[in-house]
């Protein structure tokens, strides 16, 4: 099956969330408290490998496993859209604790009340999508 | 073996687990972004008859929602066998500064005052995740992407758009922590 591969992916993301207890809110809230290193600590290791191995593939010319090129797609240059977007994105992580992985995670992981919160991130997705072209780019 | 998987992961095994995950999908020629399903999810949903930015080719992305289908698995799997029933070890200081507002110390991964079915049909805790969740997606979608897409991907490509949304990220996180929060527990 083509799609086993994602599947087995993502089984691999769950359970690092899981175990890093990235998925938890009280991590969320004590890294917007600085008061750990824990939450730095696995962004800081994920993007500093990260940025080693894109200059690796980027540098080697890599490939993917079916001989493509594996190209990186550039950001679109702008500000407002990113830092306006981003704060509202961080409002609701701070509140909920879970960005949009770990709330996928929490419901396997048995918290059924963020659902809610998927839900809300759903609407909110709609609405983005419905008033995009009013907002400042 | 098993009893140190069942234990919580250190922060520098869990940074290469993630980057190993993003170099995966890379290598499977995708790329790792978690709130791009839930636009996915919407245009599934037949929101592209209505709005524009949901009309496009949903089932080209088909792979992403299986990998949130995988994160779902991973929950469960954690939670099931991997789980030694620890709770999380939150430094003494964010224990004290959360019973100031009626937050109990940890008993688990969440808390009771939240994420509990009783806290839920509570109008304030309706509310917190209802309009917490609106504000991620919204926001996500608005800046083009969530933690993974912009914290981990785009930043290891070194795009300074990546760097503007994860300082955002910042400053809506900090306003909720510092400001939002002691109004509202």
């Amino acid at each position: 099956m083509k799609g086993l591969k994602f599947i087995i992916a993502g089984i691999l993301f769950g359970i690092v969330m899981s175990k890093s207890e990235a998925i938890s809110w009280f991590r969320i809230q004590e890294m917007f408290r600085f008061q750990s290193f824990h939450m730095y600590g696995i962004i800081g290791t994920a993007v500093i490998l990260g940025v080693i191995i894109t200059y690796l593939i980027k540098k080697y010319k890599m490939r993917d496993y079916q001989g493509n090129p594996i190209v990186f797609t550039p950001k679109e240059k702008s500000i407002p859209r990113y830092l306006i977007g981003g704060t509202i994105f961080g409002l609701g992580w701070a509140l909920t604790g879970a960005c949009p992985g770990p709330m996928f995670v929490n419901i396997g992981y048995g918290y059924w009340a963020i659902l809610l919160a998927v839900g809300g991130a759903i609407a909110g997705t709609y609405t983005y999508g419905a008033i995009k072209d009013r907002l400042p780019h | 073996m098993l009893e140190l998987l069942r234990q919580p992961w250190p922060w520098y095994t869990s940074g290469a687990v993630i980057a190993f995950v993003m170099v995966l999908l890379l290598f499977f020629g995708k790329s790792f972004g978690v709130s791009a399903n839930l636009r996915t999810i919407c245009s599934a949903c037949g929101a592209g008859k209505t709005v524009k930015f949901f009309d496009f080719d949903w089932r080209s992305q088909t792979w992403n929602l299986l990998f949130l289908v995988g994160a779902v698995i991973g929950g469960v799997i954690s939670s099931q066998f991997l789980s030694n029933g620890e709770v999380v070890q939150i430094s003494q200081a964010t224990i004290q500064d959360l019973s100031q507002m009626g937050i109990s110390a940890p008993n688990g991964i969440q808390p009771e005052e939240l994420f509990s079915l009783e806290a839920l049909f509570t109008v304030k805790g309706f509310l917190i995740l209802l309009l917490g969740g609106f504000a991620i997606g919204f926001g996500a979608r608005y800046a083009g992407g969530c933690t993974s897409g912009h914290a981990i991907s785009g930043l290891s490509n070194l795009q300074w758009p990546s760097l503007v949304a994860v300082i955002g990220f910042f400053i809506g996180g900090l306003i909720t922590t510092w400001v939002l929060m002691p109004l509202i527990f």
